[in-house]
């Protein structure tokens, strides 16, 4: 039995956890947000030194020393453009842990059991779905993380056979979830965890393109669940509580995200199977488009009264975030109006352009969000592209049958000149045509947008 | 009252809280959030030490300490990451606007 004192504090925590979501949820109050939920997952942590009786204390300190050291030097290397396969990373490990403790829980369930000991039917049903989830969310994870990290092909892989696969390893893990309960043994709760990782990896697998990310935010809210039904097995009501809240906002969280796509979460994760996915045919096309060298862009840009620029994920594997900013305030110094459009899935995940350009120092207030900008976009002299595709192809909103159909876009089209910076013809993530690539007012500009841009800048201080 | 039906009570209740805490959350902060939430379901953490802590089998004992490995790695990685995006949030502070319409 935990002390009150501890149960109290295991009170304070859960509070804690609300405020930090609460916080994180704000602009101003986020980063104060995420400190207080650290603060309670570190005193959370400390508690059972205190009141349990442990046994190893010092291999368990080692451990958690291990895990620190590996944690702060991922978070801390890692670039920013890589952040979201940092995520899916991070959640997979959490996913991983949470099915092991739930197979240490059930080695001591059958240890009671044996020992003639009664262990009541729920604790075990939330022992098999954390075994079950946790593995799923880990292998699932690992996969999203090796597509994202471009460790394996990010389109969708389907093979034939794979919804029987995915539905027999899923209905084969709850049927020995069912004998599990009626009879718990170690062997089983293994064999679900395969299963789980098994299943884990075909749900991810036909998922690609720009879908990819929203994965990461419904396997984290299954991770969250995951901790909860931990939390019930283990009797801590901390766990119980912190593991819903993520799974709930997590949850919440995932169907924002698929709205702001245009797209239903169901459709992301079995589209593919169908042939729905956003994945494209992925190929260049040898149509005839208008290019231009930097100079020319130069006096397009340098001449304009208004420029809204288009960042787009391109622009942040170039690194090119800070020569743009020099470029936008050079132009703003000339006296031309300069503003960003980002659109909510922008970069990778959403909000992940805003970070990008954050650490590239450009102001808050220069970015504004798609649904204020959209209707300045046919007042503006010069809409600059830079290393963005989908999020303005306008076949979102003309092209029923284009994969990405639906998806509210950035209307650069109605703009009186377009300038796209890009590296070759390929299309965008989504592997979808750009037709405004071919329109009369759209220029291109080859070339990795670093260089592209730092030409362009030098241009402009030249006119 | 039903011990499980408390359990039940936390767990509906934690649901619409959830829900509610992050509902007006802006598009912006999506990426922070979810990364700050997974770090949050990094504090399984705590339930890795109980078991580990509470066994006297040696598999079990490795398995245990695996588990602590993971699970700290996603609490601290979290944690850590999400303050390095929020940093960028707040590194610049927007030039504060002069004052208007103060009046005696």
């Amino acid at each position: 039995m935990i002390p009150v004192w501890a149960q109290l504090l295991y009170l304070l925590g859960a509070v804690c956890f609300i405020l930090a979501l609460k916080g994180l949820s704000g602009p101003k109050t986020a980063r104060n947000g995420n400190l207080i939920g650290a603060f309670a997952a570190v005193l959370a942590c400390a508690l059972p030194f205190f009141y349990a009786d442990l046994d190893h204390v010092p291999l368990i300190l080692a451990a958690i020393a291990v895990g620190t050291a590996g944690g702060v030097y991922g978070a801390r290397t890692v670039q920013m453009t890589q952040m979201p396969q940092m995520v899916a990373l991070f959640n997979g490990v959490g996913g991983g842990a949470a099915a092991l403790v739930a197979l240490l829980e059930l080695h001591e369930i059958v240890e009671l059991t044996d020992a003639g000991f009664d262990v009541e039917g729920f604790t075990l049903v939330a022992t098999a779905f954390t075994i079950l989830v946790g593995s799923i969310s880990f292998a699932g994870s690992i996969v999203t993380f090796a597509k994202l990290q471009e460790l394996m092909t990010s389109r969708p892989v389907v093979f034939p056979g794979l919804p029987i696969l995915f539905g027999g390893g899923f209905l084969g893990a709850v049927v020995l979830s069912v004998l599990l309960v009626r009879e718990p043994t170690m062997w089983l709760g293994i064999v679900i965890g395969l299963l789980g990782l098994l299943v884990g990896v075909l749900l991810v697998m036909p998922v690609g393109g720009a879908d990819v990310p929203i994965v990461i935010s419904l396997l984290n809210a299954f991770t969250g669940l995951t901790v909860a039904a931990g939390g019930y097995v283990l009797s801590n009501t901390l766990l119980l509580v912190a593991g819903t809240l993520v799974g709930a906002s997590g949850t919440f969280l995932t169907l924002l995200m698929a709205k702001a796509m245009g797209r239903s979460v169901a459709n992301i994760l079995f589209g593919a199977l169908k042939g729905g996915s956003t994945l494209g045919a992925g190929e260049a096309s040898d149509r005839p488009v208008k290019s231009a060298g930097p100079e020319d862009v130069a006096i397009m840009l340098g001449y304009a009264d208004k420029v809204i620029i288009v960042p787009g994920y391109g622009l942040a594997v170039a690194q090119a975030q800070h020569t743009l900013r020099e470029l936008v305030d050079l132009l703003i110094a000339r006296g031309t109006e300069v503003d960003y459009a980002i659109h909510p899935v922008a970069g990778r995940m959403p909000g992940h352009m805003n970070v990008l350009l954050a650490e590239a120092q450009v102001p808050y207030e220069q970015l504004i969000e798609m649904d204020e900008i959209n209707d300045d976009f046919k007042d503006a002299d010069v809409v600059l592209v830079v290393g963005a595709n989908d999020v303005v192809n306008p076949a979102a909103r003309n092209t029923p049958s284009a994969p990405i159909y639906g998806m509210p876009i950035l209307n650069a089209d109605q703009a009186k000149a377009v300038v796209f910076l890009k590296r070759s013809m390929r299309p965008g993530f989504a592997g979808i045509e750009n037709e405004l690539l071919f329109e009369p007012e759209t220029t291109l500009l080859f070339g990795d947008a670093k260089d592209t841009l730092g030409k362009t800048l030098t241009a402009v201080k030249a006119l | 009252m039903n011990e499980g039906v408390v359990w039940l009570t936390i767990f509906i209740l934690s649901v619409f809280v959830g829900i509610e805490v992050i509902s007006k959350v802006s598009s912006t902060l999506h990426t922070p959030l979810m990364s700050g939430a997974n770090a949050i379901h990094g504090v399984i953490l705590l339930g890795a030490i109980i078991v580990t802590g509470s066994t006297d089998n040696n598999i079990a004992l490795v398995v245990g300490l695996i588990a602590i490995v993971l699970a700290a790695v996603n609490m601290v990685g979290g944690f850590v990451v999400t303050d390095r995006m929020l940093q960028m949030f707040v590194r610049k502070k927007p030039t504060a606007k002069p004052a208007e319409g103060i009046e005696k």
